[in-house]
């Protein structure tokens, strides 16, 4: 194990205590109130003007992705949630990566290190459909997309929700 | 602990409640009124967009409104597996969730049948975390972090069927 590493990158550094105060305050999700930006300023004692354009600086540096309604998709009828993952040699790792990244029925798509023996594959995407027949029918179309490039294959289906919450910062040193 | 077969949708959407989990799933305006903005767009009240968005996650059908933080931006973070004996599940579980750095956790069907992911603020502190955890429950956790991420995040395209499911 050594190429393969944390890709860490220092955008982090880049955010004074005011945005960690920020994030705290809004990871759980945005107060349902006509204000929630004015109602997370006055609770942290900032002005709304300032916590709105630290928000939308987040989101120009890529600390904040989006900000929406996070979607329940097991909730919302989608069973299948099958986390697909696949054996493909590193030198075509990053093309096929982009590609399956690109499929709508993929929700997150990683490249991760392998673990040998005990877990061969590298390159992990999440396929949700209504049920596991839709999701082994998506899986065999990326299967399609890989062709030779793919190693091996499986699913992990989830069978139990054992915990689900938001990201949640403990402990800035 | 919620068990999944137990969380079936038992009231249908409402068109507004669609619109607003189609169209606003990365759009929600960084507006001094975003319910207001959207409201106006959709034609409708701003009490109407609220109770919407409420009753969405009363229902769990959205687990909650608002930034979603890019992996490894703030923090590091590792997807960690475990291959646990079915007997013990419950009992590591316990474990394992009363880390407030665990954020989600999955029982899968696979030999490696714990799946989970951990967040913490940097490389030590995950560490410890991962090493604590063998200690705990005498299981080694696999850990596999995030080398590249390649999803385009448009946030995730929900297909109504005809008779809206």
């Amino acid at each position: 194990m050594s190429e393969l590493n944390i890709k860490y990158d220092n955008d982090a550094l880049l955010l004074d205590d005011v945005d960690y105060r920020i994030i705290h305050a809004t990871q759980k999700g945005l107060p349902r109130t006509p204000q929630p930006y004015h109602f997370i300023a006055s609770e942290l004692e900032l002005d709304a003007g300032d916590v709105m354009q630290r928000i939308q600086r987040m989101q120009d540096i890529g600390v904040i992705r989006r900000i929406g309604a996070v979607p329940n998709h097991y909730a919302l009828g989608f069973h299948g949630n099958g986390m697909t993952v696949w054996d493909v040699p590193d030198e075509y790792a990053h093309d096929v990566g982009a590609q399956v990244g690109a499929l709508d029925f993929v929700s997150h798509c990683y490249l991760r290190p392998r673990h040998l023996p005990d877990w061969p594959y590298n390159l992990f995407a999440m396929v949700h459909g209504r049920d596991r027949d839709e999701v082994n029918a998506k899986m065999e179309n990326i299967s399609e997309l890989l062709g030779s490039q793919c190693r091996g294959h499986s699913v992990l289906y989830s069978s139990r929700i054992l915990k689900k919450t938001g990201l949640r910062i403990t402990e800035r040193r | 602990m919620q068990k999944e077969s137990s969380n079936t949708i038992k009231k249908p959407l409402s068109d507004l409640q669609k619109k607003l989990l189609n169209d606003f799933q990365h759009g929600l305006p960084l507006t001094p009124t975003p319910y207001l903005d959207i409201a106006k767009e959709l034609g409708v009240t701003e009490d109407e967009v609220l109770n919407a968005l409420t009753e969405l996650q009363e229902s769990k059908m959205v687990s909650r409104v608002g930034a979603v933080f890019r992996p490894n931006r703030i923090g590091v973070s590792t997807l960690a597996a475990m291959s646990v004996p079915s007997e013990r599940i419950n009992e590591v579980a316990a474990i394992v969730n009363a880390y407030p750095q665990v954020n989600h956790n999955y029982e899968r069907e696979h030999v490696f049948n714990m799946w989970f992911v951990i967040t913490a603020s940097d490389n030590d502190q995950l560490d410890s975390v991962l090493k604590d955890m063998e200690l705990k429950t005498g299981l080694s956790p696999m850990s596999l972090p995030m080398v590249e991420d390649y999803h385009i995040d448009l946030g995730f395209p929900l297909q109504w069927g005809e008779e809206s499911a």
